[in-house]
């Protein structure tokens, strides 16, 4: 399965697509992207890394469990609507501060970004366990059929 | 917050019961117990307004744009109702612990009592209709718990759950009949409706808010012909069955009725229907009553039998009626609380419920033997007891009404003798003769079960000696509650010499005539079950068949798990209602031009369009899944081409994404799929063909048009202009995604999530047809 052209690509595309993938999800809120898409570029970047190593090595890069992403995506994006009680305003309506150090930063920040990153993970997260369970078994196949001839 | 707390406290203590139980063990029916014993004081104090003809309101808002706060009330009518719930809940969570004692989930059980305790009472103090349905589902399910609690037993089973069925399918007509009732009064706060009655009688909706509602009231208080669901409830443990099955749950519908009667009730149709079916109620009740040779089941349609009265009275409406329903109320739920105790004591201690396999007794059980007989003295209506007035009320009530006078007196008359006939049944039958050996050796009861009929039945004595203690204090707010209008209330046992004693004598005779040929009636009636089997109940048998046979006919149809019948049915049920709309509001000849008027196309965008038919096409007609997939790959990839030339970057980046991943996908399922073959012949293929062709054909028609129609001023307008002000964004797609809407995007991943886990769960718990051998 493992192709030396495709694993030395991989090896180069991998971090330029995750950093792509977060890329698209910090530009989102102004030009095209969000955590959506970023969230879909990640999984493909894993997929792609799957097929050019094999799925445990897969899952041992991403360190924790495609549903640990749903789940801490989900609960990100639940809690990113909590601030909106405090100030007495609708679930999950925007809140926004400014981090401003003169010369240096000048980032805006809400919690429509941690929002948009609960959808990221979830996107994530969901892509990857319906995909590593398929290339899993696509995997076994593969070598019983070696294992026949 | 009064009331409120004291509804709530009650659930939360059902949750902490088992607990309780653990700790306390077999003084746990008496801790319980302070739960409604505090309800009955707390109520009794603050009672004092509403018996002043104060109603003491309070409002919690929840969703008050759906008319949904949690208001409860608390007036002459739930104070009766309260005070009869908590008093009675006493006694009841006492006589449990001895009645189950040492059974391993008494702890569960009393967390279900506790739980329908505290509905019961949420429901009678209720002003918001939304919030009573609400309660009225919690007693029903708690029921069904309560009915159900000898869960082995498939008997219990069943009938608790043609009591969920029954009283459920009532609920699910009363929640129309109430929403029907609220946006016709424009209020949901019953309080605020008692006072449009005549608008809301003289609505269109009326007939169907009446039926509905009536319907709702009936099932749940066993009106013939739903009655049958109450004698097999007696599988319940018998606490349950003096509780929840005589003297409150099933008294929730006539509550309504009460409750709803200045609303609703005084019309032609209310009078009728409720008269009707409360006098066949009575009727059908006491005949079934004498029947029975289980002692609960004798009850149990005795019960079915005064609930009658009690609807029949409601329907007579007069003040006399009002005034009779009122004590009859009473009186029934403290005789027949403690007879039902008293039947639970016989079966704890002799081991049988059969009145045949029981005699003499009296000897051996002297506490019991004497609260039964005076509870049964009660049952009879024999003075000087307190339901001797309620009956004596009946008869008048039924002399003094302007309708089909005769038919109610003979009715009342008849029910008065079955009445007569099955107490002499119960206080005769167990408890004199000669002592007969039955399968416990039987002595007396721990004080824990006698104590409830020792409390109950005296008092329908002395209520009957001194009817003072309760006419003002608890009674006249009652009917003035249901009158709409405070009336005078005297009640005293003598009457003079009049008709209504004349009936109640006759009554008397005739009951203690049919007691003497009650041996010949049950040798008449044997052999003849088979008539039974025609009633009511074989309804429910065929119906309960005849439901399941369509649920699995129709699943069968459209969930036969082939997911091309799936996509099929979707795509032609969409055709052809959307389809129907569109030619009837456009028309045929509008649709066909529409097209042809706004042609409006470049050159490159034709040539994707015919580039995606053409991809479409191939990928119809490929004779392999690879080159199917490739073909499918190109269409995507085109239609995300297209969402480029008309500006929405997002989108197509998102296309573009979901289409590669999908590509992959499909590759790696292809493992797991059998050898590619052409399935389908070619009659199918047409018929596919022609369903995918109309609902292509749909979608664009249908979105010419929705650009052209505007049915309200679009919402594009705030976004772009707000996106950048109020959502610190420019990308205005993101914006709404994440800020304007987004708590559709947050179900959005909720559901893609669980959708995740759900193919997640599909691919791991397949078989594997391929172990390594």
């Amino acid at each position: 399965m493992t192709s030396l052209i495709l694993g030395t690509a991989t090896r180069l595309l991998m971090p330029l697509l995750l950093l792509f993938s977060i890329f698209l999800l910090l530009r989102g809120h102004n030009e095209p992207g969000g955590g959506f898409a970023g969230g879909l570029v990640a999984a493909a970047a894993f997929v792609l890394y799957s097929i050019a190593s094999d799925v445990s090595t897969t899952r041992r890069a991403l360190r924790f469990e495609p549903q640990n992403f749903i789940g801490v995506g989900l609960l990100c994006a639940i809690l990113s609507g909590l601030p909106a009680l405090l100030l007495d305003k609708p679930y999950l309506s925007s809140w926004w501060g400014q981090i401003k150090v003169p010369g240096f930063i000048d980032i805006k920040l809400g919690t429509p970004f941690f929002f948009d990153l609960g959808v990221y993970l979830v996107v994530l997260g969901v892509t990857l366990k319906i995909l590593l369970p398929l290339e899993e078994q696509a995997e076994l196949q593969s070598e019983d059929a070696r294992d026949f001839s | 917050m009064m009331l409120t707390s004291l509804v709530l406290c009650g659930f939360v203590l059902a949750l902490a019961a088992p607990a309780i139980h653990r700790v306390a063990r077999g003084a746990a029916g008496y801790v319980l117990a302070l739960y409604p014993f505090v309800a009955a004081i707390v109520l009794a104090v603050a009672g004092q307004k509403a018996v002043a003809g104060q109603a003491m309101r309070e409002a919690l808002p929840w969703a008050s744009e759906l008319g949904l706060s949690l208001s409860f009330s608390l007036d002459g009518l739930s104070l009766l109702f309260g005070l009869m719930i908590s008093g009675i809940g006493v006694l009841v969570l006492i006589y449990a612990g001895g009645y189950l004692k040492g059974h391993p989930q008494l702890g569960r059980f009393y967390a279900y009592l506790l739980l329908f305790m505290a509905s019961m009472l949420g429901l009678v103090l209720a002003d918001n209709l939304l919030a009573l349905f609400v309660f009225w589902e919690g007693t029903s399910i708690s029921s069904y718990l309560l009915i159900g609690f000898n869960h082995r037993s498939e008997t219990a089973r069943k009938a608790a759950l043609q009591a969920l069925l029954v009283t459920g399918g009532g609920g699910l007509a009363l929640l129309g009949g109430l929403l029907l009732l609220g946006i016709v009064g424009g209020n949901w706060e019953m309080s605020a409706l008692a006072a449009q009655g005549d608008l809301i009688r003289a609505h269109a909706q009326y007939g169907p808010i009446l039926i509905l509602v009536l319907v709702g009231a009936f099932t749940k208080s066993a009106q013939f012909p739903f009655h049958f669901w109450l004698p097999n409830a007696m599988e319940a443990p018998t606490p349950v069955s003096a509780y929840l099955h005589s003297a409150t749950m099933v008294k929730a519908g006539i509550y309504l009725l009460a409750r709803l009667s200045p609303t609703l009730g005084g019309t032609e149709m209310w009078t009728s229907a409720l008269t009707l079916f409360g006098g066949a109620t009575m009727i059908v009740g006491g005949v079934l009553a004498l029947l029975q040779t289980d002692i609960k089941r004798l009850l149990a349609y005795s019960t079915i039998s005064a609930l009658g009265t009690l609807t029949l009275l409601l329907g007579i409406g007069t003040t006399a009626a009002i005034q009779a329903f009122a004590v009859f109320l009473l009186a029934h739920a403290l005789y027949k609380g403690a007879l039902f105790m008293v039947a639970g004591t016989l079966d704890h201690e002799t081991g049988t419920r059969d009145l045949e396999k029981m005699g003499g007794l009296r000897r051996v059980m002297p506490i019991t033997a004497a609260m039964a007989i005076l509870a049964a003295v009660s049952l009879a209506g024999v003075g000087p007891l307190f339901s001797f007035i309620g009956k004596e009320l009946l008869f008048e009530a039924v002399l003094e009404s302007e309708h089909s006078r005769t038919l109610l007196v003979g009715t009342a008359l008849l029910s008065g003798a079955f009445f007569v006939a099955a107490a002499t049944i119960v206080a005769v039958k167990p408890f004199f003769g000669a002592l007969q050996a039955t399968p416990k050796a039987a002595h007396e009861a721990p004080p824990s079960l006698w104590l409830g009929p020792v409390v109950l039945a005296p008092l329908g004595l002395i209520l009957g000696i001194s009817p003072g203690f309760v006419t003002k204090s608890l009674l006249s707010p009652a009917i003035a509650a249901i009158l709409g209008r405070a009336e005078p209330l005297k009640l005293s046992l003598w009457h003079g010499f009049n008709a209504a004693l004349a009936l109640s004598g006759a009554s008397l005779l005739l009951g203690l005539l049919a007691y003497a040929s009650w041996p010949a009636l049950r040798r008449a009636q044997r052999g003849r079950e088979v008539l039974l089997g025609f009633g009511p109940a074989r309804w429910y048998e065929v119906g309960l068949f005849a439901l399941n046979r369509v649920a699995s006919l129709q699943t069968r149809l459209l969930q036969n798990g082939y997911l091309r019948a799936y996509v099929m049915t979707i795509i032609v049920t969409t055709t052809a209602l959307a389809g129907y709309t569109l030619l009837t509001r456009e028309g045929l000849p509008a649709l066909l031009t529409r097209p042809l008027q706004e042609w409006d196309v470049r050159f490159y965008e034709a040539a994707l369009a015919a580039l995606i038919v053409l991809a479409a096409y191939a990928a119809v007609r490929a004779d392999s899944r690879l080159a199917a997939l490739a073909a499918l790959g190109v269409v995507g990839y085109c239609v995300s081409l297209i969402y480029l030339f008309f500006g929405a970057p997002d989108l197509a980046m998102t296309q573009v994404l979901v289409d590669t991943l999908t590509v992959i996908l499909f590759v790696l399922v292809f493992y797991h799929l059998p050898r590619f073959a052409s399935l389908s012949g070619k009659f199918a293929r047409v018929r596919d063909a022609a369903i995918a062709i109309c609902g292509g054909a749909l979608m664009t028609t249908l979105v010419l048009v929705t650009n052209t129609v505007t049915l309200t001023e679009p919402i594009s307008g705030y976004f772009l202009e707000n996106s950048l002000p109020k959502g610190y964004g420019r990308n205005i797609v993101n914006v709404i995604l994440v800020d304007f809407r987004a708590l559709d995007t947050l179900g959005e991943i909720t559901v893609l999530s669980l959708a995740g886990i759900g193919v997640f769960a599909l691919l791991k718990l397949r078989p594997h047809r391929e172990e390594k051998s």
